[in-house]
């Protein structure tokens, strides 16, 4: 069988050789143009004249387009209409295009772009949380809560209790491959687009909007992206219909592709937060109740922010059974680029809420945070699983792990799949944690200057789209005549290896090797309707879509051999490109060809949706994951107390990735996700200034992890867990969850602040070495 | 001054005579002029590394040189790696320890390994870090892009590995 191999990433070979072929790289026929966005200049104000005479002189320049020249809808958003491609008279962030360019060159429309004479009417900007809370400037009127029990009584009846803020900052996608897309007129008014886009379902649809089309004229393609991360969920829409709409009034291809700091000027990054908490909670660390208010920071239009707001309401708990609590979120509008999705999708912010806690609370009764995080896990799953425990850190009272009734989590889901007992202690064993926390204890004592620390700290992640339509996905599998397999579905590929892993899946249905099976490009003409390759779901729905379409091809051919043989169908079977029928053999392509001549259709569609599904957003009750995944980190940090500079010493790490469909794909996504959400919350540092202009628009003045950032030692395992439901051959969602065990970094930077004084750190992310460096000053003064 | 002009430029052997403008990029003359697009733009200020090419068996970006300046120097792109269908040590171990995910920095990673295992056939792992510090990866965590760098420094010296 083909699934469960560590086969290396389908295009390796190419991408090592440069033929793997990105949007950029398609060829345009002669006649090409190339588009470039005019952008405001100011946050928010209205347009009092927009000259732009200079901008249509430019030499190269073809045509010039503003919101009045758009002759349908002049939408990009995701679902709430209020996205214009092309500002309306009135400008709300500084970065929004304004009007298009259509050159003869890349440089010439991006040069004109810059010509554009606008008279604005400056009105007070919108930038912060504060400013925001002030003039109520928000989404959904006012906040969502979600509360389980009393919270306030909890905490007012508990022996200790603890208050606090913790801000996290915003996260630029970083991409290599910019946001790029390529129009392809066609006859009758139809049109062919290929687009960097982890959704191009959504593209066909806000462009046949925008051309005023059925979807039916609208064919979106995607083979790659150089790299998605959520930035290309819905912010690919606006180029994608620039470049349709250039192109159907200009009868010629028309390219669009953001140079690096248009890109982050322009598109959308992850949601700053800050998340205000109390909790109470016993002499152990084990919490009788807690508050959480999150405020969103989630520009200027509504975008994904409800349900990345949501799931960061539906990580709260993180790995923790929380017996009252009260979740009250504030999705707050700002005049700055519209907030999307990013990895994770609001989980790692609710999941540092409470994170944070757990390490304040430790750090108030002066005990080990991994003890205090241990105490509140969720319940371990039935099946007689008992957590193995230190008996002598553990109060005689604490019976958490044991077998018992599985623990609920506030928004009413039973966690009925809880591993971490299991896994913290491996993990724990395997890092040596005990033996390295009293090695740094040591280290501190001697070192002034230096200070270590260490965390671990882990993770459950809820897999399913929160909007429970979306959990679906289709395939369609054609085995031509001489064996060889066609593969299409609707999931995309941005490096995370969902294509293969989709492809060995095809392999196994069929019983043949990996190269029988074609991979091929995402296109909404093959499968329709398809959702975004979003929220780790990409294998676990398309596998099971495309599993159904080989199965039920692999179902006729079976028939037919068995009507053959004057057996029963059940008795054919496909293995290692052959197929037994009875006591005869025959290669596949030979059952194939058989059943062709028996014109046997050798097409099929498959599909499939998430089962179990309930979920009531506004109360904040049901069940809107299938499962969760898990996954835990150690990290040990060392800080200069005179800098603020820190590294990541050393990192250890178990991942739970159910029954694997490829380890090796998995291995990556976890090092990967663990390293971009170090860099989250250690060096990638968003800043705008006080008109509301991004400064750090460049990798020059945005710091993503560089191989040096890397940990010096990096161990990483996967946990063999096969998924108890009936996901694909078992296997679990791994895109995003192994993003939140880069917290275990900022928690051990925690650890190291903690060293330098009795004080608590309170550290903010992305802990800078000035953020770091004022901390340490905080505790040392106590 | 924008005025094109000509130029002579060889690229993986082979001589080129074109007509480009003088404040035209090296990076949109491979792409567009001479369809090597295996060269990438990435940050297109010589911060990320995706469009690193060999000038003179050098590693240099792409995106920071004007094609103007090159006359007279001999370039390699990433398309004259492989010889043939044949990988090259290094472009083999990124396979096959997937040292990649969406690949679009891999092709710059190649050109920067291949111009410095030539120069130091025996790195340190301290050192395989140390230069892959000037090539961003959005994807990988960088692991296993040290570990191909390194089997592949072995496979060049007659070890095993590739």
């Amino acid at each position: 069988m083909s699934v469960t191999r560590p086969l290396p990433h389908d295009a390796a070979r190419l991408h090592v050789t440069g033929e793997a072929r990105y949007v950029d790289d398609i060829p345009v026929p002669g006649d090409g143009l190339h588009l470039a966005f005019g952008l405001s200049t100011i946050a928010r104000g209205g347009i009092v004249e927009m000259d732009l005479s200079a901008v249509r002189a430019a030499p190269g320049v073809v045509a010039v387009l503003t919101a009045e020249d758009l002759p349908f809808a002049n939408d990009v958003s995701a679902a709430a209409h209020d996205e214009p491609l092309l500002a309306q008279g009135e400008v709300f962030y500084c970065g929004q295009p304004l009007f298009l360019v259509a050159a003869e060159s890349h440089i010439a429309a991006r040069k004109a772009a810059r010509l554009g004479k606008l008279r604005y009417r400056e009105k007070p900007a919108i930038l912060t949380i504060d400013e925001a809370l002030a003039a109520n400037s928000r989404f959904e009127g006012g906040p969502l809560i979600w509360s389980r029990g009393d919270a306030a009584a909890a905490i007012a009846g508990a022996a200790h209790a603890i208050e606090g803020v913790i801000e996290t900052g915003g996260q630029e996608h970083f991409y290599l491959e910019g946001q790029v897309a390529l129009a392809l007129p066609q006859e009758g008014g139809d049109m062919m687009v290929h687009a960097s886009t982890q959704h191009p379902t959504e593209i066909q649809h806000k462009v046949a909007e925008a051309l005023g089309v059925p979807m039916h004229a609208v064919r979106v393609e995607t083979r790659r992206m150089g790299g998605a991360f959520g930035g290309k969920e819905s912010q690919g829409n606006a180029l994608a219909v620039a470049a349709a709409v250039a192109a159907a009034l200009t009868g010629r291809p028309c390219k669009m592709r953001y140079d690096r700091d248009d890109d982050m000027v322009i598109t959308g990054k992850r949601h700053d937060f800050r998340i205000a908490y109390r909790a109470g909670f016993d002499g152990a660390g084990r919490l009788a109740g807690v508050e959480f208010v999150h405020y969103a920071r989630c520009g200027w239009a509504q975008d994904l922010s409800l349900p990345v707001a949501d799931r960061a309401m539906l990580h709260a708990d993180n790995a923790y059974l929380l017996p009252a609590v009260r979740i009250e979120s504030h999705r707050l509008k700002t005049h700055t680029q519209s907030a999307t999705a990013f990895r994770g999708f609001g989980g790692p912010q609710g999941m540092v809420g409470i994170e944070r806690v757990m390490d304040h609370v430790a750090h108030r009764l002066g005990l080990d945070p991994l003890e205090v995080r241990r105490r509140n896990f969720y319940p371990g799953a039935g099946g007689g699983l008992s957590a193995p425990r230190s008996p002598a850190a553990s109060p005689p009272e604490d019976i958490s792990g044991q077998k018992k009734e599985p623990g609920v989590t506030p928004y009413g889901q039973v966690v009925e799949d809880f591993v971490l007992h299991e896994m913290v202690t491996a993990l724990e064993e395997s890092s040596e944690y005990a033996a390295r926390r009293a090695a740094v204890a040591e280290w501190n004592a001697a070192h002034p200057v230096l200070k270590r620390g260490i965390a671990l700290t882990p993770v459950k992640f809820g897999i399913s789209f929160t909007l429970t339509h979306l959990n679906q996905a289709g395939a369609l599998v054609h085995v031509y005549q001489d064996g060889s397999i066609h593969l299409n579905h609707g999931g995309t590929e941005m490096g995370q290896g969902l294509f293969q892993k989709v492809a060995q899946v095809a392999a196994s249905a069929f019983g043949v090797g990996m190269e029988a099976v074609k991979i091929t490009a995402t296109d909404t003409a093959k499968v329709p309707n398809t959702s975004a390759t979003a929220a780790s779901s990409g294998s676990d729905l398309n596998g099971l879509a495309v599993k159904a379409a080989c199965d039920e091809i692999r179902d006729r051919v079976a028939a037919h051999l068995a009507g053959r043989f004057q057996t029963e169908p059940r008795k054919v079977h496909f293995e290692a490109g052959k197929v037994f029928v009875g006591g005869e053999e025959m290669r596949f392509a030979e059952a194939v060809r058989s059943a062709y001549e028996a014109r046997v259709s050798l097409s099929a569609t498959g599909f499939y949706k998430t089962p179990k599904l309930a979920w009531d957003r506004v109360r904040g009750v049901g069940r809107p994951f299938f499962y969760f995944a898990y996954g835990a980190a150690v990290s040990e940090v060392v800080i200069d107390t005179l800098t603020g500079e820190h590294r990541i010493l050393r990192a250890d790490i178990l991942h739970d990735a159910g029954a694997s469909l490829n380890p090796a794909l998995d291995i990556g996504q976890v090092e990967g996700g663990y390293v971009q959400g170090a860099g989250w919350l250690t060096t990638e540092e968003l800043v705008w200034d006080g008109k509301g202009r991004l400064m750090t628009h460049a990798p020059s003045t945005y710091k993503i992890p560089a191989c040096s950032d890397r940990p010096d030692i990096f161990n990483v395992a996967l946990w063999q867990n096969e998924n108890r439901e009936e996901t694909i051959y078992r296997s679990k969602a791994v895109g995003e969850p192994p993003f939140m065990l880069g917290i275990s970094v900022l928690m051990a930077l925690s650890d190291a602040v903690a060293a330098c004084g009795p004080g608590y750190p309170a550290l903010d992310a992305p802990a800078t070495p000035e953020r770091v460096l004022a901390a340490v000053n905080r505790v040392a003064r106590g | 001054m924008s005025t094109p002009v000509p130029i002579s430029l060889v690229v993986n052997g082979e001589a080129h005579d074109l007509v480009v403008p003088p404040r035209k990029l090296l990076s949109d003359v491979l792409r567009e002029d001479l369809n090597l697009t295996g060269t990438h733009v990435g940050c297109e200020h010589g911060v990320c590394g995706a469009c690193t090419i060999l000038i003179d068996g050098r590693p240099a970006r792409a995106c920071l040189t004007y094609a103007v300046q090159l006359e007279g120097h001999e370039l390699t792109t990433i398309e004259a790696v492989a010889e043939g269908d044949t990988l090259s040590p290094l472009q083999q171990a990124l396979h096959e320890e997937h040292g990649l995910q969406c690949g679009f920095c891999t092709a710059g990673i190649v050109m920067t390994f291949e111009a410095y295992l030539r120069e130091n056939p025996a790195p340190s792992e301290a050192e395989v870090r140390d230069v892959l510090s000037g090539n961003l990866c959005r994807c990988t965590g960088y692991q296993n892009i040290v570990t191909a760098v390194l089997k592949a420094a072995e496979a060049m010296r007659g070890g095993r590995g590739a």
